[in-house]
Protein backbone atom coordinates (compact mmCIF):
# COMPACT_ATOMS: atom_id res chain seq x y z
CA UNK A 1 0.00 0.00 0.00
CA UNK A 2 2.80 2.65 1.03
CA UNK A 3 4.92 1.17 -2.15
CA UNK A 4 1.67 2.23 -4.24
CA UNK A 5 1.16 5.29 -2.47
CA UNK A 6 5.27 6.22 -2.83
CA UNK A 7 4.91 5.43 -6.61
CA UNK A 8 1.68 7.24 -7.55
CA UNK A 9 2.81 10.08 -5.11
CA UNK A 10 3.89 12.14 -8.05
CA UNK A 11 0.47 11.92 -10.02
CA UNK A 12 -1.61 12.91 -6.93
CA UNK A 13 0.65 15.90 -6.45
CA UNK A 14 -0.06 17.05 -9.66
CA UNK A 15 -3.50 15.66 -10.71
CA UNK A 16 -5.41 18.90 -9.00
CA UNK A 17 -3.54 21.13 -11.16
CA UNK A 18 -4.05 19.36 -14.30
CA UNK A 19 -7.72 19.12 -13.67
CA UNK A 20 -7.81 22.64 -12.87
CA UNK A 21 -6.01 23.51 -15.99
CA UNK A 22 -8.45 21.23 -18.10
CA UNK A 23 -11.71 22.72 -16.39
CA UNK A 24 -10.31 26.48 -15.99
CA UNK A 25 -8.68 26.67 -19.19
CA UNK A 26 -9.57 24.23 -21.89
CA UNK A 27 -13.31 23.68 -19.81
CA UNK A 28 -13.80 27.24 -20.21
CA UNK A 29 -12.53 28.25 -23.64
CA UNK A 30 -14.97 25.60 -25.29
CA UNK A 31 -18.13 26.80 -23.45
CA UNK A 32 -17.44 30.58 -24.21
CA UNK A 33 -17.02 28.87 -27.94
CA UNK A 34 -20.35 26.67 -27.13
CA UNK A 35 -22.05 30.27 -26.23
CA UNK A 36 -20.67 31.77 -28.93
CA UNK A 37 -22.72 30.21 -31.07
CA UNK A 38 -26.13 30.78 -29.45
CA UNK A 39 -28.54 33.86 -29.24
CA UNK A 40 -27.40 33.94 -25.79
CA UNK A 41 -28.02 37.58 -24.48
CA UNK A 42 -28.45 38.82 -20.85
CA UNK A 43 -28.13 34.82 -20.09
CA UNK A 44 -26.57 32.09 -21.24
CA UNK A 45 -28.55 29.55 -23.66
CA UNK A 46 -27.28 26.30 -24.91
CA UNK A 47 -29.04 25.65 -27.75
CA UNK A 48 -26.75 26.22 -30.71
CA UNK A 49 -27.68 28.32 -33.77
CA UNK A 50 -24.94 29.07 -35.88
CA UNK A 51 -22.62 31.91 -36.84
CA UNK A 52 -24.85 34.23 -35.93
CA UNK A 53 -23.25 36.13 -33.41
CA UNK A 54 -20.24 36.35 -35.40
CA UNK A 55 -22.33 37.30 -37.92
CA UNK A 56 -23.59 40.53 -35.69
CA UNK A 57 -19.71 40.83 -34.59
CA UNK A 58 -18.28 41.12 -38.51
CA UNK A 59 -21.32 43.66 -38.96
CA UNK A 60 -20.63 45.96 -35.97
CA UNK A 61 -19.18 49.07 -36.59
CA UNK A 62 -18.03 49.28 -32.94
CA UNK A 63 -16.09 46.17 -33.32
CA UNK A 64 -14.71 47.14 -36.86
CA UNK A 65 -13.35 50.35 -35.12
CA UNK A 66 -11.85 47.78 -32.72
CA UNK A 67 -10.02 45.76 -34.72
CA UNK A 68 -8.60 48.83 -36.83
CA UNK A 69 -7.65 49.94 -33.66
CA UNK A 70 -5.65 46.56 -32.57
CA UNK A 71 -4.23 46.63 -35.77
CA UNK A 72 -2.50 50.39 -36.08
CA UNK A 73 -1.76 50.12 -31.84
CA UNK A 74 -0.44 46.88 -32.10
CA UNK A 75 1.97 48.05 -35.43
CA UNK A 76 2.89 51.00 -33.94
CA UNK A 77 3.55 49.82 -30.84
CA UNK A 78 5.50 46.55 -31.51
CA UNK A 79 7.72 48.54 -34.02
CA UNK A 80 7.96 51.77 -32.13
CA UNK A 81 9.22 49.72 -28.66
CA UNK A 82 11.38 47.17 -30.59
CA UNK A 83 13.45 50.23 -32.19
CA UNK A 84 13.78 51.90 -29.37
CA UNK A 85 14.79 48.44 -27.21
CA UNK A 86 18.01 47.92 -29.49
CA UNK A 87 18.91 51.17 -29.89
CA UNK A 88 18.85 51.50 -26.06
CA UNK A 89 20.14 48.58 -25.63
CA UNK A 90 23.43 48.77 -27.87
CA UNK A 91 23.90 52.25 -26.46
CA UNK A 92 24.01 50.85 -23.12
CA UNK A 93 26.34 47.84 -23.98
CA UNK A 94 29.64 50.52 -24.59
CA UNK A 95 30.66 49.81 -21.10
CA UNK A 96 28.93 52.63 -19.50
CA UNK A 97 29.51 52.98 -16.27
CA UNK A 98 26.47 53.76 -14.60
CA UNK A 99 24.76 51.06 -16.73
CA UNK A 100 23.41 49.66 -13.22
CA UNK A 101 21.30 52.81 -12.37
CA UNK A 102 20.72 53.45 -15.99
CA UNK A 103 18.97 50.22 -16.62
CA UNK A 104 16.84 50.63 -13.45
CA UNK A 105 15.21 54.28 -14.76
CA UNK A 106 14.87 52.67 -18.36
CA UNK A 107 12.93 49.37 -16.72
CA UNK A 108 10.55 50.54 -13.55
CA UNK A 109 7.90 51.72 -16.22
CA UNK A 110 7.44 47.73 -16.17
CA UNK A 111 6.46 47.33 -12.36
CA UNK A 112 3.96 49.80 -12.36
CA UNK A 113 0.34 48.97 -12.90
CA UNK A 114 -1.25 50.21 -16.81
CA UNK A 115 -4.23 51.74 -14.81
CA UNK A 116 -1.13 53.50 -13.10
CA UNK A 117 0.60 54.62 -16.71
CA UNK A 118 -3.08 55.54 -18.30
CA UNK A 119 -3.60 57.41 -14.93
CA UNK A 120 0.10 59.78 -15.36
CA UNK A 121 -0.38 59.90 -19.24
CA UNK A 122 -3.67 60.93 -18.89
CA UNK A 123 -3.17 64.10 -17.00
CA UNK A 124 0.44 64.89 -19.07
CA UNK A 125 -1.68 64.33 -22.03
CA UNK A 126 -4.80 66.78 -21.31
CA UNK A 127 -4.86 69.73 -23.38
CA UNK A 128 -6.07 71.78 -20.51
CA UNK A 129 -3.28 72.16 -18.12
CA UNK A 130 -0.88 68.79 -19.79
CA UNK A 131 1.46 69.47 -22.14
CA UNK A 132 -0.15 71.69 -24.87
CA UNK A 133 -0.72 74.24 -21.78
CA UNK A 134 2.72 74.35 -20.96
CA UNK A 135 4.14 74.58 -24.17
CA UNK A 136 1.49 77.59 -24.51
CA UNK A 137 2.78 79.09 -21.78
CA UNK A 138 6.40 79.10 -23.03
CA UNK A 139 4.92 81.49 -26.06
CA UNK A 140 4.06 79.17 -28.94
CA UNK A 141 0.76 80.49 -28.64
CA UNK A 142 -0.56 78.35 -31.94
CA UNK A 143 1.07 74.79 -30.41
CA UNK A 144 -2.10 72.37 -29.95
CA UNK A 145 -1.74 68.56 -28.70
CA UNK A 146 -5.06 67.13 -28.43
CA UNK A 147 -4.31 63.78 -29.47
CA UNK A 148 -6.45 62.73 -25.99
CA UNK A 149 -9.39 64.26 -26.65
CA UNK A 150 -9.04 64.30 -30.90
CA UNK A 151 -11.15 60.74 -32.56
CA UNK A 152 -8.55 60.65 -35.66
CA UNK A 153 -5.53 60.56 -33.27
CA UNK A 154 -6.31 59.37 -29.60
CA UNK A 155 -5.46 55.85 -30.45
CA UNK A 156 -1.78 57.08 -30.58
CA UNK A 157 -1.48 58.27 -27.19
CA UNK A 158 -2.05 54.36 -25.91
CA UNK A 159 0.94 54.36 -28.33
CA UNK A 160 2.57 56.60 -26.60
CA UNK A 161 1.74 55.58 -22.98
CA UNK A 162 2.13 51.97 -23.97
CA UNK A 163 5.89 52.46 -25.62
CA UNK A 164 6.64 54.42 -22.43
CA UNK A 165 6.03 51.69 -20.19
CA UNK A 166 7.07 48.27 -22.15
CA UNK A 167 10.16 50.05 -24.41
CA UNK A 168 12.53 49.04 -21.21
CA UNK A 169 11.67 45.67 -20.80
CA UNK A 170 12.76 45.60 -24.56
CA UNK A 171 15.97 46.97 -23.93
CA UNK A 172 16.38 44.54 -21.51
CA UNK A 173 15.73 41.44 -23.97
CA UNK A 174 17.72 42.88 -26.14
CA UNK A 175 20.99 43.84 -24.09
CA UNK A 176 20.97 40.31 -22.91
CA UNK A 177 20.68 39.07 -26.65
CA UNK A 178 23.80 41.29 -27.17
CA UNK A 179 25.55 40.22 -24.14
CA UNK A 180 25.46 36.49 -25.56
CA UNK A 181 27.00 36.90 -28.86
CA UNK A 182 30.41 34.98 -28.54
CA UNK A 183 33.09 37.91 -27.86
CA UNK A 184 35.44 36.20 -29.58
CA UNK A 185 33.86 36.49 -33.48
CA UNK A 186 33.58 40.48 -31.93
CA UNK A 187 37.47 40.77 -30.91
CA UNK A 188 38.23 39.56 -34.61
CA UNK A 189 36.02 41.67 -36.02
CA UNK A 190 37.70 44.09 -34.03
CA UNK A 191 41.33 43.62 -35.06
CA UNK A 192 40.13 43.40 -38.59
CA UNK A 193 39.65 47.05 -38.07
CA UNK A 194 35.61 46.77 -39.03
CA UNK A 195 33.84 49.89 -37.54
CA UNK A 196 31.53 49.20 -34.48
CA UNK A 197 28.10 50.04 -36.68
CA UNK A 198 29.21 47.40 -39.44
CA UNK A 199 30.21 44.75 -36.01
CA UNK A 200 26.37 45.53 -35.16
CA UNK A 201 24.77 45.50 -38.67
CA UNK A 202 26.46 43.00 -39.88
CA UNK A 203 27.17 39.99 -36.94
CA UNK A 204 25.59 41.01 -33.48
CA UNK A 205 22.46 41.45 -35.19
CA UNK A 206 21.93 38.82 -37.28
CA UNK A 207 22.57 36.70 -34.60
CA UNK A 208 19.91 37.44 -32.50
CA UNK A 209 16.68 36.40 -34.36
CA UNK A 210 15.67 34.37 -31.83
CA UNK A 211 15.45 37.16 -29.31
CA UNK A 212 13.82 39.67 -31.93
CA UNK A 213 11.04 36.55 -32.28
CA UNK A 214 10.19 36.34 -29.07
CA UNK A 215 10.26 39.99 -27.89
CA UNK A 216 8.15 40.09 -31.11
CA UNK A 217 5.85 37.54 -29.19
CA UNK A 218 5.92 39.28 -26.19
CA UNK A 219 4.57 42.80 -27.56
CA UNK A 220 2.33 41.17 -29.67
CA UNK A 221 0.66 39.62 -26.85
CA UNK A 222 0.46 42.60 -24.67
CA UNK A 223 -1.11 44.36 -28.11
CA UNK A 224 -3.79 42.05 -27.99
CA UNK A 225 -4.49 42.10 -23.79
CA UNK A 226 -4.38 45.67 -24.01
CA UNK A 227 -7.32 46.61 -21.92
CA UNK A 228 -6.46 48.34 -18.55
CA UNK A 229 -4.62 50.85 -20.52
CA UNK A 230 -6.88 52.25 -22.55
CA UNK A 231 -9.61 51.96 -19.74
CA UNK A 232 -7.81 54.57 -17.57
CA UNK A 233 -6.42 56.59 -20.24
CA UNK A 234 -9.18 57.27 -22.66
CA UNK A 235 -11.99 54.79 -21.25
CA UNK A 236 -12.14 53.53 -25.00
CA UNK A 237 -13.06 57.18 -26.52
CA UNK A 238 -13.63 59.90 -27.16
CA UNK A 239 -17.07 57.67 -28.05
CA UNK A 240 -15.67 54.58 -28.79
CA UNK A 241 -12.40 55.76 -31.07
CA UNK A 242 -9.92 53.84 -29.02
CA UNK A 243 -12.15 50.97 -28.27
CA UNK A 244 -9.78 47.56 -28.77
CA UNK A 245 -11.14 43.98 -28.69
CA UNK A 246 -10.59 43.88 -24.94
CA UNK A 247 -12.53 46.34 -23.99
CA UNK A 248 -15.39 45.66 -26.99
CA UNK A 249 -16.19 42.28 -24.91
CA UNK A 250 -15.67 44.13 -21.33
CA UNK A 251 -18.31 46.46 -22.17
CA UNK A 252 -20.58 43.36 -24.36
CA UNK A 253 -20.06 40.89 -20.99
CA UNK A 254 -20.08 43.63 -18.31
CA UNK A 255 -22.18 46.73 -19.00
CA UNK A 256 -24.70 45.88 -22.24
CA UNK A 257 -25.51 42.46 -21.48
CA UNK A 258 -24.56 40.93 -24.47
CA UNK A 259 -22.97 37.51 -23.41
CA UNK A 260 -23.45 36.33 -27.40
CA UNK A 261 -21.30 38.76 -28.66
CA UNK A 262 -18.85 39.00 -25.28
CA UNK A 263 -18.31 35.09 -26.24
CA UNK A 264 -17.95 35.28 -29.91
CA UNK A 265 -15.22 38.40 -29.44
CA UNK A 266 -13.50 36.54 -26.78
CA UNK A 267 -13.09 33.74 -29.15
CA UNK A 268 -11.51 35.92 -32.08
CA UNK A 269 -9.03 37.51 -29.63
CA UNK A 270 -8.53 33.66 -28.69
CA UNK A 271 -8.01 33.03 -32.38
CA UNK A 272 -5.52 36.03 -32.99
CA UNK A 273 -3.15 35.07 -30.25
CA UNK A 274 -3.13 31.80 -31.54
CA UNK A 275 -2.71 32.89 -34.83
CA UNK A 276 0.90 34.30 -33.60
CA UNK A 277 1.81 32.25 -30.28
CA UNK A 278 1.25 28.54 -31.81
CA UNK A 279 4.03 28.63 -34.70
CA UNK A 280 6.09 30.15 -32.39
CA UNK A 281 5.93 27.53 -30.06
CA UNK A 282 5.76 24.89 -32.58
CA UNK A 283 9.02 26.26 -33.95
CA UNK A 284 10.29 26.40 -30.62
CA UNK A 285 8.92 22.73 -29.35
CA UNK A 286 10.72 21.51 -33.08
CA UNK A 287 14.33 23.42 -32.41
CA UNK A 288 14.18 21.63 -28.95
CA UNK A 289 13.40 18.01 -30.46
CA UNK A 290 15.98 18.03 -33.21
CA UNK B 1 52.27 61.75 -21.03
CA UNK B 2 50.92 58.87 -23.12
CA UNK B 3 49.52 61.76 -25.34
CA UNK B 4 53.18 62.70 -26.37
CA UNK B 5 53.58 59.10 -27.47
CA UNK B 6 50.59 59.51 -30.06
CA UNK B 7 50.97 60.57 -33.74
CA UNK B 8 48.91 63.38 -34.54
CA UNK B 9 46.40 61.31 -36.70
CA UNK B 10 45.69 59.34 -33.96
CA UNK B 11 44.73 62.24 -31.25
CA UNK B 12 42.41 63.56 -33.56
CA UNK B 13 41.03 59.88 -33.51
CA UNK B 14 41.32 60.20 -29.85
CA UNK B 15 39.47 63.51 -29.71
CA UNK B 16 36.29 61.86 -32.07
CA UNK B 17 36.17 59.25 -29.76
CA UNK B 18 35.73 61.60 -26.77
CA UNK B 19 33.37 62.99 -28.41
CA UNK B 20 31.04 60.10 -29.17
CA UNK B 21 31.05 59.22 -25.64
CA UNK B 22 29.62 62.45 -24.45
CA UNK B 23 27.07 62.22 -27.34
CA UNK B 24 26.84 58.88 -26.16
CA UNK B 25 26.66 59.77 -22.55
CA UNK B 26 23.97 62.83 -23.41
CA UNK B 27 21.32 60.63 -25.15
CA UNK B 28 21.54 57.76 -22.48
CA UNK B 29 20.57 61.08 -20.09
CA UNK B 30 17.95 62.04 -22.60
CA UNK B 31 16.21 58.94 -22.24
CA UNK B 32 16.40 58.33 -18.48
CA UNK B 33 14.88 61.83 -18.47
CA UNK B 34 11.81 60.64 -20.89
CA UNK B 35 11.29 57.64 -18.54
CA UNK B 36 11.87 60.02 -15.23
CA UNK B 37 9.14 62.73 -16.63
CA UNK B 38 6.14 61.42 -15.91
CA UNK B 39 7.40 60.16 -12.36
CA UNK B 40 8.26 63.66 -11.55
CA UNK B 41 5.23 65.14 -13.06
CA UNK B 42 3.08 62.33 -10.57
CA UNK B 43 5.23 63.51 -8.00
CA UNK B 44 4.91 66.99 -8.07
CA UNK B 45 1.25 67.32 -9.28
CA UNK B 46 0.82 65.74 -6.06
CA UNK B 47 2.23 68.37 -3.62
CA UNK B 48 0.49 71.10 -5.44
CA UNK B 49 -2.84 72.89 -4.43
CA UNK B 50 -5.28 72.78 -7.31
CA UNK B 51 -5.27 76.30 -7.46
CA UNK B 52 -1.58 76.55 -8.37
CA UNK B 53 -2.24 73.43 -10.66
CA UNK B 54 -4.47 75.43 -12.64
CA UNK B 55 -1.99 78.44 -12.39
CA UNK B 56 0.97 77.25 -12.93
CA UNK B 57 2.95 75.02 -14.87
CA UNK B 58 2.97 70.61 -15.78
CA UNK B 59 6.31 70.72 -15.14
CA UNK B 60 7.36 73.16 -12.67
CA UNK B 61 8.30 72.37 -8.79
CA UNK B 62 5.65 72.89 -6.52
CA UNK B 63 5.33 77.01 -5.16
CA UNK B 64 4.06 75.71 -1.57
CA UNK B 65 3.97 72.08 -0.40
CA UNK B 66 1.12 70.50 0.55
CA UNK B 67 0.31 66.78 1.57
CA UNK B 68 -3.49 67.65 1.23
CA UNK B 69 -3.81 65.58 -1.92
CA UNK B 70 -2.12 62.66 0.00
CA UNK B 71 -4.29 62.55 2.59
CA UNK B 72 -7.63 63.11 0.29
CA UNK B 73 -6.12 60.31 -1.35
CA UNK B 74 -5.94 57.82 1.44
CA UNK B 75 -9.03 58.53 3.46
CA UNK B 76 -11.51 60.93 1.48
CA UNK B 77 -11.33 60.30 -2.26
CA UNK B 78 -15.02 59.33 -3.78
CA UNK B 79 -14.86 56.33 -5.78
CA UNK B 80 -18.71 56.29 -7.30
CA UNK B 81 -20.72 57.12 -3.97
CA UNK B 82 -18.36 56.23 -1.52
CA UNK B 83 -15.90 58.56 0.07
CA UNK B 84 -13.28 56.75 2.22
CA UNK B 85 -9.92 57.18 -0.27
CA UNK B 86 -7.64 54.25 -1.14
CA UNK B 87 -7.29 52.97 2.09
CA UNK B 88 -9.72 50.54 2.36
CA UNK B 89 -9.00 49.12 -1.03
CA UNK B 90 -5.01 49.19 -0.60
CA UNK B 91 -5.88 46.57 2.38
CA UNK B 92 -8.48 45.16 -0.11
CA UNK B 93 -5.14 44.49 -2.42
CA UNK B 94 -3.02 43.13 0.49
CA UNK B 95 -5.81 40.42 1.57
CA UNK B 96 -5.76 39.46 -2.20
CA UNK B 97 -1.94 39.79 -2.84
CA UNK B 98 -0.42 37.90 0.13
CA UNK B 99 -2.55 34.43 0.09
CA UNK B 100 -2.77 34.45 -4.09
CA UNK B 101 0.70 34.88 -4.25
CA UNK B 102 1.63 32.01 -1.21
CA UNK B 103 -0.81 29.88 -2.45
CA UNK B 104 0.51 29.94 -6.12
CA UNK B 105 4.14 29.98 -5.20
CA UNK B 106 3.80 26.78 -2.76
CA UNK B 107 1.71 24.77 -5.49
CA UNK B 108 3.98 26.25 -8.30
CA UNK B 109 7.15 24.68 -6.49
CA UNK B 110 5.41 21.26 -5.88
CA UNK B 111 4.09 21.14 -9.59
CA UNK B 112 7.81 22.10 -10.75
CA UNK B 113 9.56 19.32 -8.83
CA UNK B 114 7.20 16.76 -9.93
CA UNK B 115 7.41 17.63 -13.63
CA UNK B 116 11.45 18.16 -13.19
CA UNK B 117 12.56 15.44 -11.22
CA UNK B 118 9.77 12.88 -10.99
CA UNK B 119 9.22 12.34 -14.60
CA UNK B 120 6.35 9.79 -15.74
CA UNK B 121 4.43 8.90 -18.98
CA UNK B 122 2.69 12.16 -19.67
CA UNK B 123 4.29 14.71 -17.27
CA UNK B 124 5.60 16.44 -20.45
CA UNK B 125 2.25 16.70 -21.71
CA UNK B 126 0.34 17.93 -18.94
CA UNK B 127 3.43 20.31 -18.20
CA UNK B 128 2.68 21.45 -22.15
CA UNK B 129 -1.12 21.93 -21.14
CA UNK B 130 -0.17 24.09 -18.29
CA UNK B 131 2.06 26.57 -20.22
CA UNK B 132 -0.56 26.73 -23.30
CA UNK B 133 -3.32 27.94 -20.66
CA UNK B 134 -0.37 31.23 -20.43
CA UNK B 135 -1.01 32.46 -23.25
CA UNK B 136 -4.86 32.67 -23.65
CA UNK B 137 -6.45 36.24 -23.25
CA UNK B 138 -8.23 35.87 -20.12
CA UNK B 139 -11.60 37.18 -22.10
CA UNK B 140 -11.78 33.97 -23.03
CA UNK B 141 -12.78 32.51 -19.22
CA UNK B 142 -14.22 35.82 -17.83
CA UNK B 143 -17.78 34.82 -18.46
CA UNK B 144 -17.75 30.77 -16.90
CA UNK B 145 -15.52 32.10 -14.24
CA UNK B 146 -18.25 34.88 -13.41
CA UNK B 147 -20.75 31.68 -13.86
CA UNK B 148 -18.50 29.50 -11.26
CA UNK B 149 -17.96 32.03 -9.16
CA UNK B 150 -21.70 32.53 -8.37
CA UNK B 151 -22.46 29.09 -8.59
CA UNK B 152 -19.60 28.69 -5.60
CA UNK B 153 -21.38 31.43 -3.95
CA UNK B 154 -18.00 33.52 -3.45
CA UNK B 155 -18.77 36.02 -6.39
CA UNK B 156 -17.61 39.63 -5.37
CA UNK B 157 -15.60 38.40 -2.53
CA UNK B 158 -11.70 38.20 -1.98
CA UNK B 159 -11.28 34.61 -1.91
CA UNK B 160 -13.54 34.87 -4.94
CA UNK B 161 -10.46 36.82 -6.55
CA UNK B 162 -7.94 34.42 -4.48
CA UNK B 163 -9.20 31.42 -6.37
CA UNK B 164 -9.37 33.07 -9.91
CA UNK B 165 -5.72 34.23 -9.49
CA UNK B 166 -4.64 31.41 -7.65
CA UNK B 167 -5.59 29.23 -10.91
CA UNK B 168 -4.19 31.07 -13.50
CA UNK B 169 -0.88 32.02 -12.05
CA UNK B 170 0.20 28.00 -11.33
CA UNK B 171 1.13 27.88 -15.21
CA UNK B 172 3.81 30.44 -14.70
CA UNK B 173 5.03 29.60 -11.26
CA UNK B 174 5.25 26.01 -12.47
CA UNK B 175 7.35 27.08 -15.14
CA UNK B 176 9.35 29.23 -13.10
CA UNK B 177 10.17 25.86 -10.60
CA UNK B 178 10.43 23.41 -13.48
CA UNK B 179 12.99 25.41 -15.38
CA UNK B 180 14.92 25.83 -12.12
CA UNK B 181 14.77 22.36 -10.84
CA UNK B 182 15.46 20.78 -14.17
CA UNK B 183 18.90 22.04 -13.90
CA UNK B 184 19.26 20.58 -10.71
CA UNK B 185 20.92 16.70 -11.15
CA UNK B 186 18.38 13.82 -11.33
CA UNK B 187 20.89 11.75 -9.48
CA UNK B 188 20.76 13.89 -6.27
CA UNK B 189 16.75 12.36 -6.39
CA UNK B 190 18.37 9.04 -7.03
CA UNK B 191 20.71 8.95 -4.10
CA UNK B 192 18.12 10.42 -1.71
CA UNK B 193 15.78 7.28 -3.45
CA UNK B 194 18.40 4.82 -2.55
CA UNK B 195 18.97 6.33 1.45
CA UNK B 196 15.00 5.54 1.60
CA UNK B 197 13.59 9.30 1.24
CA UNK B 198 10.17 10.44 0.24
CA UNK B 199 8.50 12.26 -2.15
CA UNK B 200 7.93 14.66 0.36
CA UNK B 201 11.12 14.10 2.22
CA UNK B 202 13.42 14.73 -0.83
CA UNK B 203 11.19 18.04 -1.69
CA UNK B 204 11.42 19.53 2.06
CA UNK B 205 14.79 18.75 2.58
CA UNK B 206 17.01 18.90 -0.67
CA UNK B 207 14.98 20.70 -2.93
CA UNK B 208 12.96 23.68 -1.10
CA UNK B 209 16.42 24.48 0.74
CA UNK B 210 18.00 25.13 -2.19
CA UNK B 211 14.97 27.30 -4.01
CA UNK B 212 15.43 30.63 -2.46
CA UNK B 213 16.40 32.10 -5.49
CA UNK B 214 13.35 31.25 -7.43
CA UNK B 215 11.20 31.69 -5.08
CA UNK B 216 12.20 35.45 -4.60
CA UNK B 217 11.81 35.64 -8.58
CA UNK B 218 8.35 33.52 -8.47
CA UNK B 219 6.85 35.56 -5.65
CA UNK B 220 8.24 39.13 -6.78
CA UNK B 221 6.59 38.05 -10.24
CA UNK B 222 3.31 36.61 -8.66
CA UNK B 223 2.94 39.84 -6.55
CA UNK B 224 3.72 42.15 -9.33
CA UNK B 225 1.14 40.27 -11.84
CA UNK B 226 -1.69 40.47 -8.83
CA UNK B 227 -0.95 43.74 -7.33
CA UNK B 228 -1.07 45.31 -10.76
CA UNK B 229 -4.36 43.35 -11.92
CA UNK B 230 -7.31 45.28 -13.16
CA UNK B 231 -9.05 42.92 -15.48
CA UNK B 232 -9.88 39.92 -12.80
CA UNK B 233 -10.26 42.79 -10.23
CA UNK B 234 -13.09 44.69 -12.28
CA UNK B 235 -14.89 41.67 -13.51
CA UNK B 236 -14.95 39.74 -10.29
CA UNK B 237 -15.43 42.46 -7.47
CA UNK B 238 -18.25 44.25 -6.13
CA UNK B 239 -18.76 47.82 -4.00
CA UNK B 240 -16.31 47.21 -1.28
CA UNK B 241 -14.09 44.30 -2.14
CA UNK B 242 -12.63 45.73 -5.05
CA UNK B 243 -8.37 46.19 -5.29
CA UNK B 244 -6.72 49.50 -5.46
CA UNK B 245 -6.71 49.33 -9.05
CA UNK B 246 -10.38 49.29 -9.36
CA UNK B 247 -10.44 51.74 -7.30
CA UNK B 248 -7.92 54.48 -8.57
CA UNK B 249 -9.28 54.25 -11.78
CA UNK B 250 -12.73 54.56 -10.43
CA UNK B 251 -11.56 57.78 -8.31
CA UNK B 252 -10.14 59.41 -11.76
CA UNK B 253 -12.96 58.56 -13.42
CA UNK B 254 -15.50 59.51 -10.62
CA UNK B 255 -17.69 62.53 -12.07
CA UNK B 256 -18.61 63.73 -9.25
CA UNK B 257 -17.06 67.22 -7.78
CA UNK B 258 -14.23 69.04 -9.04
CA UNK B 259 -11.66 67.05 -10.66
CA UNK B 260 -8.62 66.81 -8.66
CA UNK B 261 -5.47 66.88 -10.37
CA UNK B 262 -3.48 66.65 -7.35
CA UNK B 263 -6.00 63.68 -5.32
CA UNK B 264 -5.75 61.54 -8.69
CA UNK B 265 -1.79 62.14 -9.03
CA UNK B 266 -1.32 61.27 -5.10
CA UNK B 267 -3.83 57.82 -5.55
CA UNK B 268 -1.95 56.76 -8.24
CA UNK B 269 1.45 57.01 -6.25
CA UNK B 270 -0.24 54.85 -3.34
CA UNK B 271 -1.04 52.21 -5.87
CA UNK B 272 1.74 51.98 -7.71
CA UNK B 273 4.38 52.23 -4.71
CA UNK B 274 3.94 48.68 -3.66
CA UNK B 275 5.15 47.21 -7.09
CA UNK B 276 7.71 50.01 -7.55
CA UNK B 277 9.42 48.89 -3.65
CA UNK B 278 9.98 45.65 -4.70
CA UNK B 279 11.37 46.20 -7.83
CA UNK B 280 13.84 49.06 -6.03
CA UNK B 281 14.78 46.68 -3.56
CA UNK B 282 14.85 43.47 -5.74
CA UNK B 283 15.20 44.55 -9.23
CA UNK B 284 17.76 41.98 -10.01
CA UNK B 285 14.93 39.26 -9.24
CA UNK B 286 11.92 41.25 -10.94
CA UNK B 287 14.07 41.64 -14.14
CA UNK B 288 14.73 37.90 -14.05
CA UNK B 289 10.95 36.91 -13.79
CA UNK B 290 10.49 38.97 -16.46
CA UNK B 291 12.88 37.57 -19.05
CA UNK B 292 12.07 34.08 -17.75
CA UNK B 293 8.24 34.63 -18.33
CA UNK B 294 8.74 35.95 -22.16
CA UNK B 295 11.28 33.44 -22.79
CA UNK B 296 9.31 30.28 -22.19
CA UNK B 297 9.91 27.06 -22.67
Amino acid sequence: MTKWLETHLPKMVLAPSFIAVLVFVYGFIAWTAWVSLTRSRLLPKYEIDGFIQYDRLFASPRWDTAMNNLFIFGALFIIIAMVMGLLLAILLDQKIRTEGVIRTIYLYPMALSMIVTGTAWKWILNPGLGIEATVKSWGFESFTFDWLVNPDFAIYTVVIAAVWQSSGFVMALFLAGLRSVDDEIIKAAQVDGIPTWRIYSAIIIPSMGPIFMSAFIVLAHLAIKSFDLVIALTGGGPGYATDLPATYMYAMAFSRGDIGQAASSAMIMMLVVFAIVVPYLYSELRAKND
Amino acid sequence: MTELAHPPAQKSGAFGKVVLRWVLYILLCLFALYYLMPLFVMVTTSLKSLEEIRTGSLVALPREVTFDAWKTAWSGACTGIQCEGLRPYFWNSVLLAVPAVAISTFIGALNGYVVAQWRFAGANIIFSLMLFGCFIPFQVVLLPMARLLGLMGIAGTIPGLIFVHVIYGIGFTTLFFRNYYVSIPSELTKAAKVDGAGFFRIFWSIFLPLSLPIIVVTVIWQFTQIWNDFLFGVSFSQAGTQPVTVALNNIVNSTTGVKEYNVDMAAAIIAAAPTLLVYIVAGKYFIRGLTAGSVKG
